[in-house]
């Protein structure tokens, strides 16, 4: 595991920012590619949302996705675990076309963490089993505790979700999403809502959790400054088009 | 038979009267609603000169109708379920196959009880007695079907967000509006359960006024008024969760999608 994650900070010296009227991800450095987007696009009537996206993340990775607003940003990660269906192109994770795996099964390994936690009514214990119950398996209350304990949360277990702070209700968000055990971690601004000390914990949480679990990770943010804390690469978003991407410090300056 | 013709045209005079005072009655509730700013003039003078018309207009055919077969008094019920299922779907404009959803319950609801009825004798096939009591049935149907279908339409733009949470986390459709369908049916079915607890506490409903004033026995004539009070219980229920899960079905993709969204149909993610 360390091995591969050298490699990447080894390549990310070669790296080169890429600017074109639509360029193709060739910033990539390396590693276990887990999810691929293959000119990737969705109009809806005369408007383009996404157009002609091409990436590649690898397990471990986490790319930001900035841009202005109405960019697509959200749009993309919305295809990415099949919120919405693309109009044209498609996504691979991990080598398979994702139309060829069933739309539950797809959304349980492709978790998404929304900007608002959305959580469901009841426990903080029961919004974290809601995944797993869905394929009939129980959690015990030792595992819930386990997963609580890395978001940050130990004794949360029983809390009605009505009481939460932003930022716990967020935690227990991205806790609920963890305990489908996903491949890849689409995570859309989780912390816009969120105050200053609340911010620093998400996102600590996240590097933590990426790194640990090896998922390969999208963060949309208007951000810079997160993505700088948090990415290893960040891409451009611009009317639909990617008109970035490469190392997130040579992407920020040139931005 | 001239006598009875001059009785006819006696009767017909005497409730243009009745309805004249009625008109006369509402204006006056319209223009205490305008003092308080409240809008209803233009909505309710359609509302009365169309139930006005249509009501004669029902009278006069079910005149010429009254000794039709029970086919006829079919149709007439089917007729009925057609225009019924055209009133409630419009509660659910912009949706796909919103009129054959609507068709479908109110005629599973309405027809399922019908049949019923008719088969435990609750209900003679003599046409004077089928299409009033199924219409009666059918229109409740149609209120159960539109409550349902707009609650059920509103409790899901009201959550999204929970809706593709659950769907993000790989649950069916089925379970990420479960919730919003159970409200939506009970809501559909409150007013039918109101109905029935202040049965002869607040209201005797017409059915039975009606066969007291024909000289049935006031017990035989409360007890019937409670199988139809009962039985537009049952159309209801079986109405609003006909048009529910039938709803559910439309308002996903194949793929898992959430189609129905604040602004209308099929409109997602146009945002950053």
């Amino acid at each position: 595991m360390c091995t591969e994650r050298s490699d990447v900070t080894d390549n990310r010296v070669s790296i080169e920012v890429v600017e074109a009227a639509a360029p193709t991800d060739t910033s990539r450095a390396g590693g276990l590619t887990v999810l691929e987007t293959r000119n990737l696009s969705r109009s809806v009537g005369p408007r383009l949302l996404v157009q002609d996206i091409n990436i590649q993340v690898s397990a471990g990775e986490i790319l930001a996705v900035i841009g202005p607003s109405g960019a697509g940003k959200s749009s993309l990660l919305r295809l990415l675990n099949r919120l919405d269906e693309p109009t044209a192109g498609t996504v691979l994770l991990k080598s398979t076309d994702y139309r060829a795996i069933a739309p539950r099964e797809l959304r349980r390994r492709v978790g998404m963490v929304m900007q608002t936690a959305f959580l469901f009514p009841g426990t903080v214990a029961a919004n974290i089993s809601f995944g797993p119950r869905q394929r009939r398996q129980t959690m015990a209350y030792a595992q819930v505790a386990t997963l609580l304990d890395r978001v940050g949360l130990s004794g949360f277990s029983d809390r009605d979700v009505a009481h939460l702070s932003g930022g716990e209700a967020q935690r227990v968000a991205m806790a609920r999403t963890l305990a489908n055990d996903p491949e890849v971690l689409l995570l859309d601004e989780p912390t816009s809502a969120l105050d200053e000390a609340s911010v620093r914990g998400v996102e600590e949480l996240v590097q933590g959790v990426v790194r640990e679990r090896r998922v390969a990770c999208v963060i949309v943010t208007h951000n810079r400054e997160q993505a700088a804390r948090l990415a290893d690469r960040t891409m451009v978003l611009d009317a639909g088009r990617m008109v970035k991407i490469g190392a997130t410090g040579e992407v920020l300056r040139n931005v | 038979m001239s006598e009875l013709h001059v009785s006819i045209g006696h009767d017909v005079l005497m409730g243009l009267a009745q309805a004249v005072a009625a008109i006369v009655l509402c204006a006056a509730v319209v223009a205490l609603c305008r003092w308080q700013a409240v809008r209803v003039e233009r909505e309710a003078a359609i509302s009365m000169v169309r139930g006005l018309v249509q009501m004669v207009l029902v009278g006069m055919v079910l005149a010429v109708l009254l000794h039709g077969s029970l086919m006829v008094g079919s149709l007439i019920l089917l007729a009925m379920t057609v225009a019924a299922a055209f009133t409630a779907s419009r509660r659910l404009r912009g949706m796909r196959g919103a009129l054959l959803l609507c068709f479908s319950a109110i005629a599973a609801g309405a027809g399922t009880v019908i049949a019923a009825m008719l088969a435990t004798r609750s209900l003679q096939a003599d046409i004077a007695i089928l299409v009033p009591v199924g219409s009666m049935i059918i229109a409740n149907a149609m209120n159960a079907c539109a409550q349902a279908a707009e609650r059920f339409r509103a409790e899901i733009v009201a959550h999204v967000g929970q809706i593709e949470a659950g769907l993000s986390l790989g649950a069916e459709p089925a379970v990420t509006v479960a919730p919003y369908l159970q409200s939506a049916v009970y809501a559909s079915v409150l007013p039918r359960l109101d109905m029935l607890k202040s049965l002869g506490l607040v209201w005797i409903p017409g059915v039975m006024a009606g066969m007291m004033v024909s000289g049935a026995s006031p017990v035989y004539a409360a007890i019937y008024q409670f199988v139809i009070v009962a039985m537009i219980l049952a159309a209801s229920g079986i109405t609003g969760l006909v048009a529910t899960v039938l709803m559910r079905s439309r308002v996903f993709s194949s793929t898992a999608q959430l189609l129905l969204w604040p602004t209308g149909l099929a409109a997602p993610s146009e945002g950053g």
